[in-house]
C-alpha cells in the first residue's frame, strides 16, 4: 500500500512532468528528422550518429569560441553534412539505405572518438564547457504547479514545439510538402508531373539532419555543458520507433516522444522513491523499460500504421 | 568469372579507398600516414605473438561476420549480433561455472550449446516480430542490445557478482574451458579459431546443400515469390534471425570458453558491429568473410601498436565507416573502377 501510495505521489509530483519533457525533447527532434526523410521516401538510421556529431560539433565550437548559440549553429552544419552525405549515397548512388544509415553513425562514433584527444586532450569526456541557460517566462512561472514544471525550462523544448509546428505546416499545409508526400508515395508518378524527385528527397534528408543535430545539440550544450563518448545513447533509434508509432506524421510523432518522454521519467523517478527498496544492480534493469517499451509498442503498432508506399526504394529514373 | 573478379574487386578497392581518406584524415592531424600504417602493419604481424593475437582477435569477428552475412543471405538486417554474443556468453558464464564434475567431452560442447540457444532466442524475439507484427529487425534488435547491457551489468553486480575490483563472474570449470591450440609467450591460440572455420564450412553446406537453406535465400532474394512458390516467409525468418543469432551466441561463448575463462562487465565491445562490415567486405561469403574477419582483426591489433605514435585507434572505425559506405553504394566503386579502365 505505501508502495503504491508512492508510485502514485510521483504523478503529482511537477519534477516528474518536467523531466518527462526533458527526455521527450531529444526524442521529438530525432523522429521529426526521421519524419522529414521517409516523409520523400529515404529511411534514415543515420540519425543516431548525426545525433552524436551534434552533441560533439556543440560543444567543440562552444569550447572554441565561449558562444554557446553558435556551437548549435555549427552542430546543425554538421548534422547537414551527415545528411548529405547519406542523401548522395542513398539517392544518387541507389544503396542500401540501412546499411549507408549504419556506416555514417559508424562515422560518427569513429571521428568524435578520434578527435577527442586532439581537440580536448583527453579520451571519453569533456570537461564543463558552457551551457545554454534554463529560461524563465514571467507571469508562467508563478502559475502554481504549471510554473513548477514550465517556469524555469531549456528553450530546446520549446523550440521542439515549435519545429513539430512547422514540421506539420510544412508537410500537410504547403505546396513543398505535397511534394515532399507525393515523391514518397510514388516517385514515378511525381516525375510524370515535373516534380523534381531527387532535389525533394534530397531536402527531406538534409533538413532531417538539421532536426537530428539539434536533438545532439540539447544532449549535450543544452543539458550537461558536457560532450560524453557515445552519449546519443540509441536515442535516434528509439526516435524513428516513435515516428512509426506516430504513423510518419509529426504531430504523431510528437504525441509518440512524449509517450516515451513519460516512461523515461517514470522510470527514473521510481528509482528514486526511498519507499522501494531495491539493491544497486535492480536499479539497472529498471533502466531497460524504455527498451522493452519500445519494443512492444513498436510490434503493437506497425500493423496499423503505414508508412510512405516508396519508403527505402531508390529511385531511378528512366528515359 | 568476370562476376567473381567483380565480387572481389568491389570490396578490395572500397579498402583501398578507405585507407587512402584515413590517411588524410591522420595528415590532418599532423601526424605521418605512412609510419602510422607501418607500425600498423607491425603490430598485426610483424612477429609470431603479433600474429597469434591477430588470430585471437579475428576468431569471435569470423563468427559475427557470418551471423550478420547470414542475415543478409535471408534478408533481415541482424544489427543486434552486439547483442545476441553478450546474452550467448552471459547465459554460458551463468551455467559453466559448475561443471567441474563433467568431462570435457560433455562440458565443452553443452557450454557452448547453451551459449548458442541463448543467442538464437535472443534473436528470435526480433524474427518473431518482425514475421508476424511487421516490426522492423534494426529498431528491435538495437532495442534488445540496449536490453542486453543492463541485463548483464545486473548479472555481474549480482547474481554472479565475485571477489573484488572490476565486475565479473566466477571463472568457468576448467573443463568448459577451450584446449588452447598455441602458445607464444603470453599469447594463446585456442581452438576457437577451428570452431570458427567450422562454422564457416557450416554456413557453406547449409545455404548451397539443403533445401532449408535454399528457401532461407528464395525468401531473401524475393520474399513474394517465395511466398508464391509455397514457402513460408515468416517461418523463414523466424529461422534465419535464431541461425544467425546462435552464431553470434557461439561468437560470445567462445571468448568466454578460449580467451577470458569469465564474464567480465561486458563482453561484446563493438565485435557485433564489426560484423556487419565484415559481412559487407567478404560480400556474405563463408570463405570471404573469414579473410575480411582476419583484415578487420588486423587493424584492430595493429592499431594498438599505432596509438603510441598518437594516432587513436578510432581511425580504424573510421575506416570501417568509409568501407561499409562504399560497399552499401557500391556503384561508386564500379564507377571509379569503370573510368580507371576507360584511362587505361
Amino acid at each position: 500500500m505505501i508502495v503504491l501510495l508512492a508510485i502514485l505521489s510521483v504523478f503529482i509530483n511537477p519534477e516528474f512532468y518536467k523531466i518527462a519533457l526533458t527526455v521527450a525533447t531529444p526524442l521529438m527532434f530525432a523522429s521529426l528528422g526521421g519524419v522529414f526523410s521517409e516523409t520523400t521516401g529515404v529511411v534514415n538510421i543515420a540519425l543516431e550518429g548525426i545525433i552524436l556529431m551534434g552533441s560533439f560539433t556543440s560543444v567543440v565550437f562552444t569550447y572554441l569560441t565561449g558562444n554557446v548559440w553558435f556551437g548549435v549553429l555549427m552542430a546543425v552544419v554538421s548534422g547537414i553534412i551527415l545528411a548529405l552525405l547519406h542523401a548522395w549515397g542513398s539517392i544518387k548512388w541507389s544503396g542500401n539505405q540501412i546499411v549507408l544509415g549504419t556506416a555514417i553513425t559508424l562515422l560518427a562514433q569513429g571521428l568524435t572518438g578520434f578527435l577527442m584527444e586532439p581537440i580536448f586532450g583527453q579520451p571519453g569526456q569533456t570537461d564543463f564547457v558552457g551551457k545554454i541557460d534554463e529560461i524563465t517566462i514571467p507571469g508562467l512561472v508563478e502559475i502554481p504547479f504549471i510554473g513548477q514544471v514550465l517556469g524555469e525550462i531549456s528553450p530546446f523544448v520549446y523550440i521542439a514545439f515549435g519545429c513539430v509546428a512547422f514540421g506539420w505546416w510544412l508537410i500537410y499545409k504547403t505546396k513543398l510538402g505535397l511534394r515532399m508526400r507525393a515523391v514518397g508515395e510514388n516517385p514515378e508518378a511525381a516525375d510524370t508531373l515535373g516534380i523534381n524527385v531527387y532535389a525533394i528527397r534530397y531536402f527531406g534528408v538534409i533538413m532531417s539532419g538539421v532536426f537530428a543535430s539539434l536533438a545532439g545539440a540539447y544532449l549535450s550544450v543544452g543539458e550537461i555543458g558536457q560532450f560524453k563518448e557515445l552519449m546519443s545513447g540509441g536515442r535516434g533509434f528509439i526516435g524513428l520507433a516513435a515516428m512509426i508509432v506516430g504513423n510518419w506524421n509529426p504531430v504523431g510523432a510528437m504525441l509518440a516522444s512524449l509517450f516515451f518522454g513519460f516512461f523515461g521519467a517514470f522510470s527514473n523517478q521510481l528509482q528514486s522513491l526511498q519507499e522501494i527498496q531495491v539493491a544497486a544492480n535492480v536499479k539497472s534493469l529498471f533502466d531497460t523499460i524504455p527498451f522493452i517499451l519500445t519494443i512492444v509498442v513498436v510490434a503493437g503498432v506497425v500493423g496499423r500504421s503505414r508508412g510512405p508506399a516508396a519508403d527505402g526504394v531508390p529511385y531511378e529514373k528512366h528515359d | 568469372m568476370k562476376k567473381m573478379f567483380q565480387s572481389i574487386a568491389v570490396p578490395v578497392i572500397a579498402v583501398v579507398i578507405a585507407l587512402v581518406i584515413s590517411a588524410l584524415v591522420i595528415l590532418a592531424i599532423g601526424k605521418n600516414p605512412i609510419e602510422a600504417y607501418g607500425s600498423l602493419i607491425h603490430g598485426a604481424f610483424g612477429n609470431q605473438q603479433a600474429i597469434i593475437d591477430t588470430l585471437i582477435k579475428s576468431t569471435p569477428l569470423i563468427l559475427t561476420g557470418l551471423a550478420v552475412g547470414f542475415g543478409f543471405r535471408a534478408g533481415v538486417f541482424n544489427i543486434g549480433a552486439e547483442g545476441q554474443m553478450g546474452i550467448g556468453a552471459l547465459a554460458a558464464a551463468t551455467f559453466a561455472s559448475n561443471f567441474g564434475g563433467l568431462p570435457p567431452a560433455i562440458a565443452i560442447p553443452l557450454t557452448m550449446l547453451i551459449g548458442m540457444v541463448a543467442g538464437a532466442g535472443w534473436a528470435a524475439i526480433a524474427g518473431f516480430l518482425k514475421a508476424k507484427t511487421g516490426a522492423h529487425e534494426v529498431v528491435t534488435t538495437i532495442m534488445l542490445n540496449s536490453i542486453t547491457t543492463y541485463i548483464a551489468s545486473f548479472m555481474v553486480t549480482g547474481p554472479l557478482a565475485t571477489g573484488y575490483g572490476s565486475p565479473k563472474s566466477p571463472e568457468i570449470s576448467t573443463s568448459a574451458q577451450l584446449p588452447i591450440l598455441m602458445r607464444v609467450g603470453a599469447m594463446e591460440l585456442s581452438s576457437g579459431i577451428v570452431i570458427a572455420i567450422l562454422a564457416a564450412v557450416f554456413m557453406y553446406v547449409f545455404l548451397n546443400k539443403t533445401t532449408s537453406g535454399y528457401e532461407i535465400k528464395a525468401v531473401g532474394f524475393n520474399p513474394y515469390a517465395a511466398e508464391y512458390g509455397g514457402i513460408s516467409v515468416s517461418k523463414n525468418v523466424i529461422l534465419a534471425m535464431a541461425i544467425s543469432g546462435a552464431l553470434a551466441g557461439l561468437a560470445g561463448v567462445t571468448e568466454l570458453m578460449g580467451v577470458h575463462h569469465r564474464f567480465l562487465g561486458e563482453l561484446a565491445g563493438g565485435k557485433g558491429f564489426d560484423g556487419i562490415s565484415i559481412a559487407l567486405i567478404g560480400q556474405n561469403n563463408p570463405i570471404g568473410i573469414i579473410f575480411a574477419a582476419i583484415l578487420i582483426g588486423a587493424l584492430r591489433t595493429g592499431s594498438n601498436e599505432m596509438q603510441f605514435m598518437g594516432v587513436s585507434k578510432y581511425i580504424v572505425m573510421i575506416t570501417q565507416a568509409i568501407v561499409i559506405f562504399l560497399v552499401a553504394a557500391d556503384r561508386i566503386v564500379r564507377a571509379i573502377y569503370a573510368r580507371k579502365k576507360v584511362e587505361a
